[in-house]
């Protein structure tokens, strides 16, 4: 097994040392916002590009990227023990084999965020980011210990929220505790365009009237994130799904490859619907 | 314009409401979590209100309580006597600066108790009524309480309103600007900071405005 992860892992060891890459992490405050979902399909999609990315699970004790990048099979080691030097960096690196320039370190799952030196953590990401483009985090969700390491290390951050007054709220206190020295932009994951026009949810608008933040992408809420979850394939692969396509859209507008405004999923007219091409 | 047709029919729409609870929630939410902010504003209160009246510094009490449809300032702050120069212009110099928000004390300074209250209202300066929401009008002792309402019309955002209806004086002002900063706070607090760049970064991004 480990073989495999190494020879995957030889283009990045090659490649120019002094690198420095971007350490981002996904955030929300809120759990259940879809923070997982967000970082293992944004991983993917900046991978297809061609990039080299790493994705960190920072959720010690509830570690999840693994099971939504369907890599869970695979994980030898975590994040812990690379700190506490029982495996080293490459061993607990996990391929994913449809996109080879994606590598996942997965979070201890027996341990507790409180184990983590937020100190050791931010070296991690600082030595990550000498070997890839793109260093991932994926925050637990609330504003302790755990939020603090997954923080550490990043200069940049996304916020994810959702449309709901509960998930906004949250968001508002955690683009507080970013600082003013990090870069952060918003996702809106879940919108529900439907209730938007009947104005039975909040509209992207609404929710950035609030957190007034640059507007990385907005995400509708559609069958095919939980078909591809249940899968543990991430949906960004997935060329037919206009949520797919959203994520990648989001991946050209990080790299700045795109540089167009982020779409706002709409209700589909009578017509759409009638004869509409897919679902 | 959903909005409007639920109106006319007297119910809004449901993420009307809760865009107006975020917007109070938020608002409540900011001003706890800037105390350095509330302790500056509270200071510069104190220093306007010199001017005209002696009040007592150390049982100053201002806080913030989201009612029903407005975030409300409450600001207690005991009355002992009238001041006997009142500053006529309003470009004169304030008077020396109050001492900075010194520890309550248990009691008020007894020195002024004994002074005879140089208006009409019998008590007024002996009686120091500290209570936690001065919202009803106190009988036993001159409290100046401040409110500052903000409206729910989302216009206001950046608009905000300072009503004070002061028992003693009966004096209303204006203030534009944000009502929890200003320049006051010593170098602007997180969240005034944060605001900041929030309406900056908001005004590069192509994410729409409201107005």
């Amino acid at each position: 097994m480990n073989e495999t992860v190494r020879q995957h892992e030889e283009p990045a060891a090659s490649a120019p040392p002094r690198r420095r890459g971007r350490a981002i992490v996904v955030t929300s405050g809120k759990g259940g916002v879809g923070k997982t979902t967000t970082t293992a399909n944004l991983g993917a999609a900046l991978g297809v590009t061609g990039a080299s990315v790493v994705l960190v699970d920072a959720d010690v004790g509830l570690r999840n990227l693994d099971i939504v990048l369907g890599l869970e099979a695979r994980v030898r080691h975590h994040v812990l023990d690379v700190l506490e030097g029982v495996s080293t960096l490459d061993d607990a690196l996990v391929t994913d084999k449809r996109v080879p320039t994606l590598k996942l370190l997965a979070a201890a799952q027996t341990r507790e965020k409180d184990d983590v030196d937020t100190a050791a953590f931010s070296a991690l990401i600082a030595s990550l980011r000498e070997r890839f483009d793109y260093v991932l985090i994926d925050c637990p969700a609330g504003i302790e210990k755990g939020f603090a390491n997954a923080i550490a290390g990043a200069d940049e951050a996304i916020v994810v929220c959702t449309p709901e007054v509960s998930a906004v709220r949250d968001a508002d206190r955690v683009v507080g505790l970013l600082g003013d020295d990090r870069t952060v932009k918003l996702i809106v994951n879940r919108l529900r365009p439907s209730l938007v026009k009947r104005g039975k949810m909040l509209s992207v608008d609404d929710v950035n009237g609030i957190l007034r933040l640059p507007l990385l992408g907005v995400i509708a809420d559609a069958p095919d994130v939980i078909v591809s979850t249940n899968r543990g394939e991430p949906v960004a692969l997935d060329a037919a799904s206009p949520v797919g396509a959203a994520y990648r859209a989001i991946a050209g507008r990080i790299t700045g490859s795109d540089s167009s405004a982020p779409e706002i999923p709409r209700e589909k007219s009578f017509f759409e619907k009638l004869f509409g091409s897919r679902k | 314009m959903f909005e409007f047709v639920q109106r006319f029919f007297g119910k809004p729409a449901s993420s009307t409401t809760a865009k107006e609870r975020l917007r109070l929630v938020l608002l409540s939410d900011h001003l706890s979590l800037a105390p350095d902010v509330v302790e500056a504003l509270k200071r510069d209160l104190v220093e306007v209100i010199s001017r005209y009246v002696e009040v007592d510094s150390s049982n100053c009490d201002v806080t913030f309580e989201q009612q029903d449809k407005q975030v409300a300032m409450l600001a207690n702050i005991p009355i002992l006597a009238m001041r006997q120069n009142r500053p006529r212009a309003t470009g004169s110099p304030p008077p020396a600066a109050p001492p900075p928000a010194a520890p309550p004390t248990p009691e008020p300074p007894p020195a002024r108790a004994p002074e005879p209250p140089s208006f009409g209202t019998a008590g007024a300066s002996a009686t120091v009524a500290h209570e936690p929401q001065a919202q009803a009008p106190s009988p036993s002792g001159t409290n100046a309480t401040a409110a500052v309402g903000h409206e729910a019309e989302p216009e206001y955002r950046q608009q905000r309103e300072l009503a004070l209806e002061s028992q003693a004086t009966a004096n209303a002002s204006t203030v534009d600007g944000d009502a929890a900063g200003g320049d006051t706070a010593n170098g602007g607090s997180r969240a005034q900071r944060r605001r900041r760049r929030k309406r900056a970064a908001a005004a590069g991004s192509a994410s729409p405005q409201p107005t």
